[in-house]
């Protein structure tokens, strides 16, 4: 029963990254296979959540972006209770510690969330199309 | 006794509202707290301001702070951290506006008296040596800045020390002596002084491995 609903409340979380645009390709992650179903680890009784993605190429330049989108919809999905980690499948980025370093530094993504720029890009990443 | 046995309690006695973002850092006026002297309180906010708290005299130990001076209109971003000189007079807050603001209270009020620029971006540590006569700031932009003050609340920028391979997060003075340490993104505490004959500043030692996927975020002498 537990295991059912930590699977329920995984799938929903999933639910509110799957369809987050690549800054670069006009496809969804999921489509793109850089999130998959089991991307999301989430540990409900200690308010955690782990997400892990596969950027599409090993030195994609937009890991970061990424990584930045999926903390930013979760932060305005999810309860302000859970603590989020973010990071690239193991193996598949060339910079893989830095590009996990700056994506879980909350200095860094205060940061980068005051820039302009990159908070547009987000918002594009972020915007539903009515396709 | 109590705290030899682990007696020790952490009793909330008040919760001081009127941030409207995220609290970066706080800063206790060593001039105050002591011989009849209200304790007063700095914090600075993701929300761009600085507010200034103070204990009411009558309310003691429960409760009955209040918000004295709001410090704002001033840091177009975030500002990341604040810290008193030693005589309590100014008030030195860091911004992710790369300008490093100093603050003196003249009667009710406080009011910027100085805007140190210079950095190239994100400024996240600022700190007074012990004797008031030097500030140093550090940020995303791999340096540390010497400022010296001046007459007249000026200040004069009197090295840009270069040397950290990434983002330096934490600037602080040895508690009594003229020595700063700095800790970065790089993996690195680094230690600097002035070298007796040249008045140049440089970096005497080196402490870590640089670029080790580790962060240091903070440093904490002890005496």
């Amino acid at each position: 029963m537990v295991k059912l609903c930590m699977r329920i409340i995984s799938l929903t979380f999933l639910n509110h990254i799957r369809d987050i645009k690549d800054p670069e390709h006009p496809y969804s992650l999921e489509e793109l296979k850089v999130i998959t179903e089991d991307a999301i680890e989430v540990d409900d009784k200690h308010s955690h959540v782990r997400v892990t993605f596969t950027p599409t190429v090993e030195h994609c330049s937009m890991a970061t972006v990424i990584g930045l989108c999926l903390r930013v919809k979760l932060m305005r999905s999810l309860p302000t209770r859970y603590k989020v980690d973010i990071r690239v499948a193991p193996g598949t980025h060339a910079t893989e510690a830095a590009v996990n370093k700056q994506l879980n530094d909350k200095e860094r993504v205060a940061a980068a969330l005051e820039n302009p720029n990159l908070v547009d890009m987000v918002d594009e990443c972020l915007a539903p199309s009515y396709d | 006794m109590d705290l030899i046995e682990g007696n020790l309690e952490l009793k909330e006695i008040q919760k001081l509202e009127g941030h409207t973002d995220r609290v970066w850092g706080l800063a206790w006026n060593p001039a105050t707290g002591v011989a009849g002297i209200p304790a007063v309180l700095a914090s600075c906010s993701g929300d761009k301001t600085v507010r200034i708290w103070q204990q009411n005299p009558s309310g003691q130990s429960s409760g009955s702070w209040e918000c004295k001076a709001v410090l704002e209109e001033t840091h177009t971003r975030t500002v990341r951290s604040c810290s008193w000189s030693p005589s309590g007079k100014l008030l030195a807050t860091a911004s992710f506006d790369a300008t490093t603001a100093i603050w003196e209270h003249i009667g009710n009020d406080f009011d910027c008296v100085s805007t140190l620029e210079g950095h190239e971006n994100e400024v996240k540590s600022v700190s007074w040596n012990s004797s008031g006569t030097l500030l140093a700031t550090c940020g995303r932009d791999k340096s540390v800045w010497i400022w010296e003050v001046q007459p007249g609340n000026e200040f004069e920028c009197v090295s840009v020390l270069q040397g950290h391979t990434q983002d330096v997060k934490m600037a602080q003075w040895h508690p009594s002596v003229d020595v700063l340490f700095s800790c970065s993104y790089d993996n690195t505490v680094k230690v600097w002084a002035e070298d007796g004959d040249s008045d140049d500043w440089h970096c005497v030692q080196t402490i870590g491995e640089p670029n080790k996927y580790c962060t240091l975020t903070h440093l904490s002498c002890s005496l």
